[in-house]
C-alpha cells in the first residue's frame, strides 16, 4: 500500500526552481531517505509533505488522500516531525514537550501520561529521571531522543525527519541511527528522512532517493546505488573509490559465515557488518575469524575469501 | 592582621572622609537662607553620651576590612550598617529638635552633604554583606527592606519631625498626597497604553521587516525630542482639539498632553523589548511548533509569549522607571505630580521643598525597578526549577 505519493511536484522561490517535477512513492512501513547536497531540494520536498511549504504545482497524497483536503494544522498532527536543531520548547518539561501533539489532539490526561512514559522507555530515557527535566538539562543526544519521542507521540501515520542526527557527534549519531532502525522495525512506521550523509542513507534507507538541483536523479536500494549508479553524478556522490567497502557495509557476517570449524583468535560478532570484518582481517593480519552469536557462543567461521560475493 | 577586603577599606576611608570633612547637617535661621554646616564632631560634643553610644557600631565597620570572610562577620556588618544608618537619622532628628523644635520655630535643620554620602556608603556596606547573606534577589530585597525598619519607626514616632524636610512635608501634606496620586496616575496611564500599543507594534514589526524599517526611525526621532520641547509642541494641537471637541476634557495643558507625551516616550522601549523578545525565540522552536500542528494563535500564546516575556519585561522595566522620572517634568505643563512640589521649591529657592519632590520620585523609581526585577527573576526561576 502506498502511504505517500508525490506527483509532478514543483516549487519555485523567487523564480528559482527549488523542486522540479518530483515523483515519489513511499510504501507503508518503508523508510525512505532523501539525500543530496545542500540546495538540492530535499528539505523543501520534505516540508511540502506537511505543508510547511506549499508546492506551486503537482499533488501530494497521504494514505490516498490529497493533503490539501484538510487544514494544515490538522494534517500536521497526523505527521511526526523531527528536525536537526530539535526545537524542544525550552520553557516546557520533557513530559510537556512529548505531550505536545497529544495535547493538541485533546487526548485524556491519563492516556497522554501513559504514552509519554512508554516513549521515554522506548528511547532508553528512564521516565522517573527525565519526565520533569527541562531541555537545557539534557545532552545533545538526549534532546534529540526527546525530539524523536515528541514526533512519535501521537502515533502519526508518517514520520518526517530533517537531518535529525546531523548535529550530533559520530558516536551518539551511530547509537541513534541504530535506535531508529529498531523503532522502525518495532512500530512499522513510514519514515521519510532527509540527510546529506551517504553512509547514513546507505545504513538507514530501504529506499534511497538522490536529488540534485531539485530533480530526482536516482532512486532505489543501497545495492542499486552502489552497483548500478545511473550517472557519473551518482557515482561521484556515492564515492567511487569506496564502493566496495560500502557494499560490505550492507551485509552482516552472519550472511556469509561457514559452519563451525576450529579457528583460533579473537572472535567477531555475527551481527557485525562485513565492513567491520574486513577491518578486523586487516588489523589482526589473519585470514579467518571465529564468529560468535549474540549469546557469545561460537557460531561459525568467516574466511577472508568469503568477503567476495558469490557470482550472482 | 591581613587586609581581606579592599572594597571595604575603600568604603571605610570614604566614610571617614565624609564624616570628618563634610558637614553632617546644616542650620539656617529660616527656610530660605543657606545653612551653616554642622560637623559630626560638633554634634558629638554638644550632646549627651547617648550620641557616642549610638555611633558605637562604627567600630566593627572600621575593622571589617581585615576580617576573614565568614557568615557571622557579614551578619555583624549588616547589623552594624543598619544600626549606624538609623543612628544618623536619629542624631539628625534629635539635633533638629534641639535647635529648631517647636511648632512656630523659623529655624531649619537640614541634611548636609556628609549625611547623604554616609548613608550611601552604609547602603553599599549593606549590599556587600548581602552578597554573602542572601543568594537570591528576593532575599536580598527582603533584607534591604528590613534594614529600613528602624528609619520607619523613627519617622512614625515623630522623632524626625523637627527636620526641615519633615516640616516641609507637614506644611505641604495635602499637596504631597495629591502629588503622589497624580504621579502614580501619570505613570500608570502612560505606561499602560504604551504597553498595549507598543506590544502590538512590536509584534507587527516582528512579522514585517518593512514595517519595522518605517517604524523605528519615527520612534527614534520621538525619543530624541527633549521632553520639555515635546510638552510644548503638543500644547498647540491639543488646545485646538480641545476647542473642536469640547466636553472631553482635552486641553493644551494639564493631564492630556502629559499622558500623550509620556506614552510616546514609553513607546520606543516597549516596541524594542517586544521585538527583541520575539527575535530571541529560536527559529527551530517556532518551526517545531508549526510542524507539530500548532495554530498561529497557539504558537503565539503557548510558545512565543512565554519565551519573549522576560526580555519584554526588561524593556517594560526601563519604560516604567523612565516614566516615573519623566512624569516629574510633566508638572511644567500643569499636570501635577511630584514635579509640581519640586518646581515650586525651586522657584521659592527652598531646597528642602525641592527635596520633598525629588526623594519620592527616586524612591518610586527604585520600587518600580525592584518590583520588575523580582517579577523577571521569578519568571526565569520558574524555568529553571518547578
Amino acid at each position: 500500500m502506498t502511504m505517500l505519493e508525490l506527483k509532478a511536484v514543483n516549487k519555485f522561490f523567487n523564480g528559482w526552481q527549488a523542486v522540479a517535477d518530483v515523483d515519489l512513492q513511499v510504501a507503508a512501513g518503508e523508510l525512505a531517505v532523501l539525500i543530496g547536497t545542500s540546495g538540492s531540494g530535499k528539505s523543501t520536498t520534505l516540508k511540502m509533505i506537511n505543508r510547511l511549504i506549499e508546492p506551486d504545482s503537482g499533488s501530494i497524497r497521504l494514505a490516498g488522500e490529497d493533503i490539501r483536503s484538510q487544514p494544515p494544522e490538522v494534517l500536521r498532527r497526523r505527521i511526526g516531525y523531527a528536525i536537526q536543531s530539535v526545537g524542544l520548547f525550552p520553557h516546557w518539561t520533557v513530559e510537556q514537550n512529548i505531550a505536545a501533539v497529544p495535547s493538541l489532539l485533546k487526548w485524556p490526561k491519563a492516556r497522554i501520561r501513559e504514552r509519554v512514559v512508554e516513549l521515554l522507555e522506548l528511547l532508553h530515557l528512564p521516565a522517573a529521571q527525565f519526565l520533569a527535566r527541562y531541555p537545557h538539562q539534557l545532552s545533545g543526544g538526549q534532546q534529540q531522543r526527546v525530539g524523536v519521542a515528541r514526533a512519535l507521540a501521537a502515533d502519526p501515520e508518517v514520520l518526517l525527519m530533517d537531518e535529525p542526527f546531523g548535529a550530533l557527534d559520530p558516536v551518539t549519531r551511530g547509537t541513534l541511527q541504530q535506535e531508529l532502525l529498531r523503532i522502525q522495525a518495532l512500530s512499522g512506521k513510514t519514515i521519510v528522512l532527509v540527510t546529506h550523509d551517504i553512509d547514513e542513507a546507505l545504513l538507514l534507507g530501504q529506499r534511497i532517493v538522490l536529488m540534485d538541483k531539485g530533480r530526482v536523479v536516482q532512486q532505489g536500494s543501497a545495492q542499486d546505488f552502489l552497483l548500478h549508479p545511473a550517472s557519473d553524478f551518482v557515482r561521484d556522490f556515492v564515492g567511487q573509490s569506496d564502493v566496495g567497502v560500502r557494499l560490505l557495509g550492507l551485509d552482516t557476517v552472519a550472511s556469509r559465515m561457514r559452519p563451525l570449524q576450529p579457528v583460533s583468535g579473537e572472535p567477531i560478532a555475527a551481527s557485525a557488518t562485513l565492513r567491520e570484518a574486513l577491518s578486523a582481517f586487516v588489523a589482526r593480519r589473519v585470514s579467518s575469524l571465529p564468529v560468535i552469536d549474540a549469546q557469545g557462543q561460537p557460531a561459525g567461521v568467516l574466511h577472508f575469501a568469503d568477503l567476495l560475493p558469490v557470482a550472482a | 592582621m591581613r587586609l581581606h577586603s579592599r572594597v571595604r577599606l575603600l568604603l571605610v576611608l570614604l566614610s571617614l572622609a565624609a564624616a570628618l570633612g563634610l558637614p553632617l547637617l546644616t542650620y539656617a535661621p529660616n527656610r530660605l537662607l543657606t545653612g551653616q554646616g554642622i560637623a559630626l564632631l560638633d554634634l558629638l560634643q554638644g550632646g549627651s553620651g547617648l550620641r557616642w553610644l549610638a555611633l558605637l557600631p562604627a567600630l566593627p565597620l572600621l575593622l571589617a576590612p581585615w576580617w576573614r570572610p565568614g557568615i557571622w562577620h557579614e551578619r555583624l556588618v549588616y547589623l552594624a550598617a543598619l544600626w549606624l544608618g538609623a543612628a544618623l537619622w536619629w542624631l539628625a532628628g534629635s539635633e533638629a529638635t534641639l535647635r529648631a523644635g517647636g511648632e512656630d520655630a523659623l529655624a531649619r535643620v537640614s541634611f548636609g552633604g556628609g549625611f547623604w554620602l554616609l548613608q550611601l556608603l552604609l547602603l553599599l556596606q549593606l549590599a556587600e554583606a548581602l552578597q554573602v547573606l542572601a543568594g537570591s534577589l528576593p532575599r536580598r530585597v527582603l533584607l534591604l527592606l528590613l534594614a529600613q525598619l528602624p528609619l520607619l519607626w523613627l519617622l512614625l514616632s515623630g522623632r524626625l519631625d523637627s527636620l526641615s524636610l519633615l516640616r516641609e512635608y507637614h506644611n505641604n501634606q495635602d499637596a504631597f498626597d495629591d502629588a503622589l496620586l497624580r504621579h502614580l496616575q501619570l505613570v500608570l496611564f502612560s505606561v499602560l497604553p504604551a504597553l498595549l500599543l507598543g506590544g502590538a507594534l512590536g509584534v507587527w514589526a516582528y512579522r514585517s521587516a518593512r514595517f519595522a524599517r518605517l517604524l523605528f526611525p519615527v520612534l527614534n526621532v520621538l525619543q530624541t525630542i527633549p521632553s520639555i520641547a515635546l510638552f510644548g509642541l503638543l500644547i498647540g494641537p491639543l488646545a485646538w482639539l480641545g476647542r473642536q471637541l469640547p466636553g472631553l476634557g482635552i486641553a493644551g495643558v494639564g493631564l492630556a498632553p502629559a499622558l500623550l507625551a509620556l506614552s510616546l516616550y514609553a513607546l520606543l522601549p516597549v516596541v524594542r523589548g517586544t521585538l527583541a523578545g520575539l527575535q530571541q525565540v529560536p527559529p527551530a522552536v517556532r518551526e517545531a511548533a508549526r510542524g507539530m500542528g500548532m495554530t498561529p494563535w497557539q504558537i503565539m500564546l503557548q510558545v512565543e509569549t512565554p519565551l519573549a516575556l522576560p526580555v519584554f519585561l526588561s524593556g517594560l522595566r526601563i519604560t516604567a522607571v523612565q516614566a516615573v522620572g519623566l512624569a516629574a517634568v510633566a508638572a511644567l505643563i500643569g499636570a501635577g505630580g511630584f514635579g509640581a512640589i519640586m518646581f515650586q521649591g525651586l522657584s521659592a529657592s527652598a531646597l528642602d521643598q525641592v527635596l520633598l519632590g525629588v526623594l519620592p520620585v527616586l524612591l518610586l523609581a527604585l520600587l518600580v525597578d525592584v518590583a520588575f526585577r523580582l517579577l523577571i527573576a521569578r519568571l526565569k526561576g520558574a524555568d529553571d526549577h518547578a
